[in-house]
């Protein structure tokens, strides 16, 4: 299989266009316009590929679940406040069990922020991020190949759940180009009774959010909740990096988690005993994972380009089981590995030995 | 081993070209590389850079802190970026339009008149490829037959002449480093 | 009047402005700056830059702004303009905000006749987000998400803001003028001029659609830009006063009591 240098926006679109995305409705954002500049190239050389380039992110939206009603595989993307503008239809999304995927190069925030890398809107991808009872599904790809990897994985689980899923990222994946190979995606199964093609001479059927007699609305809420038992059981992702004789571990995703890779090397060199966790999933949380390490660790520090966010995850998995600290710089800065190193050594002399 | 490169100059300059090529030369070769270009609101004024890291193990933040070459295509970009080469590092500059030199002592300086060798060449818009080849001539990341073979995979097959020029212009600034 | 041109109107900062050269961005920042001064408003001026290019124009104006989201500028105007009605409220709009992410905000504070002025900077483009189809993108024009042209049938037609807005009852004063042109911008400034002095005078909404030139997204010289208005642009989107109701009046309510 080749290899290809591509920058994190275009393989996302390639991948997703490999992965039988036949429809992608967008509107312009720094820093992942050449995603959607991708699909405006690239989206209506695949037969029946469509493009458009929406009036807003709230058309964009509502336009991917149309087609996604209709069976099309789907994606929408945009950076954060685009996604603030999204979380009406994503709720609706999940309320409807449509699947699609979205992305979310994340910027600096909150309102206008800036274009730069961060890692702001954990909360709002994790807990949902619109109104209601619900989830969605989250990754936080660290490298440009787990951008193609998981794109690819997001269809297989949307469909496979019909639900929406969120490819959550940051400025720098978005524009970063690294060596990829695009594996040959899973073939499609989704059920046809889903789809929405015109009732024919047969029966009609109707895809819907509003349940107003409270009792079947909250069946329905509870259908969705085992649902998302069943996801959160099967579907978490993590990797673990010299983790085994580590005394003190990382928690980082995304692009925090490759700064803290390389803070560990530094370490490492160093004699420190030094590893790292990192969520791929970050809804469903590998809590149960985290939790285990805390058996053989009794210190982790959490590092985020943000205030700290997945630090309430890490605290909810360790239950208090281990200390926790936290590193965050929010904003839009990307700390340099040996400024992190030299954070993690100030903490890892506290562990005693 | 792990080098970090940045690329710098203005708009039209063909520096992301650089960088690309350089990356995919790398990767080519088999190394692990990532590139990672300026982007947004920063190009408003005209001036545009990337950094490219290459590397035999994986490589975990594509940010440069400290760089260890700096090719300076205009003099903004000498300012922007000389102070932060790490010790023992290099910078190579377009001395065909920067006028200063860096004062520091700890790195290697490499003027390359790549502009006016350009122009002799008969196309100005090569300065960058002859850039190219001196940078690898001296460092000897990547060799020649490869970044050439990159090169022209980027360029597509489309124009013959095109890589025939940029054969010798790369030729021009590889042979104009002397070892 | 031409001395002025060679001063700092007091109500612009003495910024360096970060516009590429040639953009008329800073011609319509300088004119909206001037007419301030002239008609001796800037105590009351609040001033609302978009998202876009000009999302820095706070950097440049010295008047009391507030910064809004993409598109909502005429809601954040409305609600300062109601909250404090001796306020002289201008939005500053690209052509993205506009009339497209935010054309229902623009669309309703115009029909509510909102006693405010927008100027709308048509530059056929995003300027900000790096050159991608804006809804006044001309069909067969090049952007980065027309790769191959503007397509009337795939991406639809040029938005014509003026000729819609003008339809609207309650919009007062509407004119499309462009600031490609020494008489062009003599023209400009007295259409913004107007247009504040039918806020200040409570007569209700008015819209100065500016022809714009964006030689960095066009790929074209500043000459060529300008140009290029002359020769396309401004056939597609002819300049004129489109509607101008201020000689009739204040509106009167028309509630029952
Ligand atoms: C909700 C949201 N979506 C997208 C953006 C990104 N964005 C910033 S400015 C802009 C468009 C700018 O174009 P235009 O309004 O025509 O103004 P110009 O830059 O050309 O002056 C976009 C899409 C944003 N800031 N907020
Ligand atoms: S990109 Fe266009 S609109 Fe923006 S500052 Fe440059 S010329 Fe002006």
């Amino acid at each position: 299989m080749n290899k290809v240098l591509m920058s994190g926006n275009n393989i996302i679109g390639e991948a997703a266009i490999r992965s039988g995305c036949r429809f992608y409705a967008g509107y312009p954002i720094t820093p992942q316009n050449e995603l959607t500049e991708y699909m405006a190239e690239h989206m209506r050389e695949a037969p029946g590929g469509v493009f458009i380039q929406s009036e807003s992110e709230i058309a964009a939206i509502h336009m991917i679940i149309g087609a996604s009603a209709t069976g099309a595989r789907v994606m929408t993307s945009s950076s954060s406040p685009g996604i603030s503008l999204k979380q009406e239809g994503i709720s609706s999304m999940a309320a409807c069990e449509l699947p699609g995927v979205i992305v979310n190069i994340m910027r600096g925030g909150p309102g206008l922020g800036n274009i730069r890398p961060a890692q702001g809107d954990y909360f709002q991808a994790t807990r949902g991020g619109g109104h209601g009872d619900y989830r969605t599904i989250v990754f936080g790809p660290a490298t440009c190949q787990e951008l193609a990897d998981l794109t690819m994985s997001a269809y297989d689980l949307a469909d496979k759940y019909r639900t929406p899923v969120m490819i959550l990222a940051d400025g720098m994946m978005g524009q970063m180009m690294e060596p990829v190979i695009f594996k040959k995606p899973k073939p499609r199964h989704y059920n046809e009774n889903f789809i929405l093609k015109g009732a024919g001479s047969g029966k009609s059927k109707f895809i819907r959010g509003l349940i107003l007699d409270a009792i079947d609305m909250e069946e329905h809420n509870w259908k969705l909740e085992r649902k998302y038992q069943v996801i959160k059981a099967r579907e978490t992702l993590h990797e673990e990096h010299r983790t085994e004789d580590a005394k003190l571990v990382i928690v980082a995703y995304g692009t925090a988690a490759r700064i803290a890779k390389g803070a560990i090397k530094r370490l490492r060199d160093n004699g420190m005993q030094v590893g790292l966790f990192r969520p791929i999933t970050l809804w469903p949380f590998p809590e149960a994972e985290l939790r285990a390490l805390s058996a053989r660790v009794k210190k982790f520090l959490v590092f985020e380009m943000s205030t700290g966010q997945m630090l309430d995850d890490v605290r909810l998995a360790l239950q208090g089981y281990a200390d926790i600290e936290f590193h965050g710089r929010p904003g839009g800065v990307v700390p340099t590995p040996s400024e992190l190193a030299n954070v993690i050594a100030r903490h890892y002399k506290e562990t005693g030995k | 081993m792990m080098i970090k490169t940045i690329f710098s100059g203005f708009g039209g300059q063909g520096v992301l070209m650089m960088g690309y090529s350089f990356a995919h030369s790398a990767m080519n070769k088999g190394y692990q590389t990532t590139y990672l270009p300026s982007y947004g609101a920063e190009m408003r004024g005209g001036t545009a850079n990337c950094t490219v890291a290459v590397a035999d193990e994986e490589i975990a933040s594509p940010v440069a802190s400290e760089p260890d070459h700096l090719i300076a295509m205009n003099s903004p970009s000498l300012f922007n970026f000389q102070n932060k080469i790490t010790s023992g590092g290099a910078i190579f500059l377009n001395s065909s339009i920067i006028e200063s030199r860096p004062s520091r002592k700890d790195i290697k300086v490499y003027a390359i008149p790549c502009g006016d060798m350009a122009q002799e060449l008969g196309n100005t818009r090569v300065a960058n490829v002859i850039m190219m080849g001196a940078f690898l001539k001296e460092t000897g990341i990547v060799s020649a037959d490869i970044y050439l073979k990159s090169l022209e995979t980027i360029m597509g097959s489309k124009k013959k002449s095109a890589a025939e020029i940029n054969r010798k212009a790369f030729a021009a600034g590889f042979d104009f480093i002397k070892k | 009047m031409s001395k002025k041109v060679f001063s700092r109107p007091r109500s612009l900062k003495e910024a360096v402005f970060h516009y590429c050269p040639g953009c008329g961005h800073s011609i319509a920042h300088r004119l909206v700056a001037e007419v301030i001064d002239e008609l001796d408003i800037r105590s009351r001026v609040i001033g609302i830059p978009p998202a876009g290019c000009a999302v820095l124009a706070y950097n440049y104006f010295d008047v009391d702004m507030i910064e809004a989201q993409h598109g909502r500028g005429p809601a954040t105007a409305t609600g300062i303009k109601r909250a404090r009605p001796d306020s002289i409220v201008f939005s500053y709009q690209g052509d993205g905000d506009l009339a497209a992410i935010g054309i229902a905000e623009s669309l309703h504070a115009a029909n509510r006749g909102e006693n405010i002025t927008v100027i709308f900077i048509n530059n056929a483009c995003y300027g900000m987000t790096g050159g991608q189809m804006a809804p006044t993108t001309m069909l067969q024009q090049r952007t980065t998400t027309t790769p191959s042209g503007r397509n009337n049938i795939l991406d639809g037609y040029p938005v014509k803001v003026s000729e819609i807005f003008s339809r609207l009852p309650g919009v007062t004063y509407l004119e499309r003028v462009t600031v490609n042109s020494p008489a062009g911008v003599n023209k400009t400034k007295k259409a913004i001029k107007k247009a504040f002095r039918c806020q200040i005078d409570g007569l209700g909404f008015s819209l100065i659609e500016i022809l714009s030139p964006c030689p960095t997204n066009w790929k074209l010289s500043p000459v060529d830009s300008c140009k290029w208005i002359d020769d396309v642009m401004s056939k597609e989107f002819p300049l004129g006063v489109f509607k101008d109701n201020t000689g009739a009046g204040k509106k009167t309510g028309e509630a029952a009591p």
